[in-house]
């Protein structure tokens, strides 16, 4: 069932995978944007098709879209809100595993070059479904210096709210978002499974972002 | 960054049909698979290919593997760069500034001018530079090759890297810059 209704930006993931009766459609800069009533399945739909191939069936939140706000915990007792960083662009990498091979290279990579990120006044956080301990041990192993946030209860709630969750293996996509300063998604990419994206995308999304404000100020 | 004569590290010959760069860290151990896999490889392909490296050290994992493309830097210096780099790879386990210098030694180098040129850090630059390059071409972890610009996203052992190198052989494919990932805002 489909109900259509006025977008809200401001989401809460644990609300929205608790709620039972409200659904949230609408059209964001022609990007139609809908909300399933299914407890198990929230998920926000995109009429924008996904060009790699999404496992559920939907799509990442393509660029212009609003980016949805979550809470949650960076560690067992520290909570992380995506709109603490208003002000500042947001790279989320959504991956599928704490202790993978390749999630191990993704978060190696970046974790190299976070000064490059640092330049643009960028904040990455990392979101698996890993727990928060799992996510503790694997940062404090691979001496990470950036957030891994938990979306582990409810499992993928928030990966869900972004259309990146992959149903079949229980797993975030490998998928990348980079939010502005106002809290817009400017880029998504969603990577083939198994295959590491890299960097490139994210900095050139980040160097477009700086373009754009240095026209907005000329 | 396109290949350069002048600037890069290159086994084999200009006109080569198949340009294969590898973005390396002396500390990782899956670069020193590849490193035995090239090696195995390169005398196969004779003159149709020729290989790169570049210099892509993950220093907050592999604290020495800056150092160690430091060494190999300092080696190229005085025309050895290969000779080190062969050395650090078969000898990965043991990349501490006293090993590299013994290294130095053992290829023959003038020791003192490579330990001044290793300390005085004469050569971090034209690391970096590599390191930016791969990171902006699309380097997502070490190894990683381009053949003929274009990023190998499958797995490295002989057969596979044969295979892909034999299919841009036979493709003709032009050496260009890797196009991937373009954002689209």
């Amino acid at each position: 069932m489909w109900v259509k209704n006025i977008v809200r930006f401001n989401v809460n993931a644990r609300y929205y995978a608790n709620c039972r009766a409200e659904l949230v459609v609408g059209t964001i800069r022609g990007i139609e944007v809908r909300m399933k009533n299914n407890p198990t399945h929230n998920r926000i739909k995109s009429s924008a098709k996904n060009a790699n191939g999404d496992k559920n069936g939907s799509g990442p939140l393509q660029p212009g879209t609003v980016a949805p706000n979550f809470e949650l915990n960076s560690t067992p007792d520290q909570k992380v809100d995506l709109i603490h960083f208003r002000g500042r662009p947001v790279i989320l990498a959504f991956y599928p595993a704490d202790w993978s091979p390749v999630c191990g290279d993704q978060l190696a990579l970046y974790n190299e070059i976070l000064p490059d990120f640092n330049k643009y006044a960028a904040q990455l956080i990392g979101i698996s479904v890993d727990g928060t301990w799992c996510h503790t041990a694997y940062a404090q192993n691979r001496q990470l210096h950036f957030p891994l946030l938990a979306d582990f209860e409810p499992k993928g709630a928030v990966a869900r709210m972004y259309g990146v969750y992959d149903d079949s293996v229980g797993e975030c996509e490998r998928a990348l978002f980079v939010i502005d300063k106002d809290g817009i998604i400017r880029w998504s990419y969603v990577s083939p499974a198994g295959v590491n994206p890299g960097a490139d995308g994210i900095l050139r999304a980040l160097e477009s972002l700086d373009k754009k404000k240095e026209l907005a100020h000329a | 960054m396109p290949v350069s004569d002048r600037r890069d590290h290159i086994q084999g010959p200009a006109t080569a049909a198949v340009t294969l760069v590898e973005y390396g860290d002396y500390q990782c151990p899956y670069c020193g698979e590849a490193y035995g896999v090239l090696k195995k490889l390169m005398p196969k392909l004779g003159d149709s290919a020729r290989l790169v490296f570049r210099n892509f050290p993950l220093t907050q994992i592999h604290p020495h593997a800056e150092h160690a493309a430091e060494a190999a830097e300092a080696a190229n210096a005085q025309g050895k760069f290969w000779k080190m780099h062969d050395i650090l790879y078969e000898r990965q386990t043991a990349l501490e500034d006293e090993d590299l210098v013994s290294y130095a030694g053992e290829i023959g180098l003038d020791v003192a001018r490579f330990q001044a040129e290793l300390f005085e850090r004469k050569f971090i630059d034209r690391i970096r530079e590599d390191f930016q390059s791969g990171v902006r071409s699309g380097v997502n972890g070490t190894p990683t090759f381009f053949i003929n610009g274009r990023r190998h996203d499958g797995p490295f052992d002989l057969q596979t890297l044969s295979e892909a190198v034999m299919m841009a052989m036979n493709s003709g494919q032009e050496a260009r810059p890797h196009k991937h990932h373009r954002p689209q805002a």
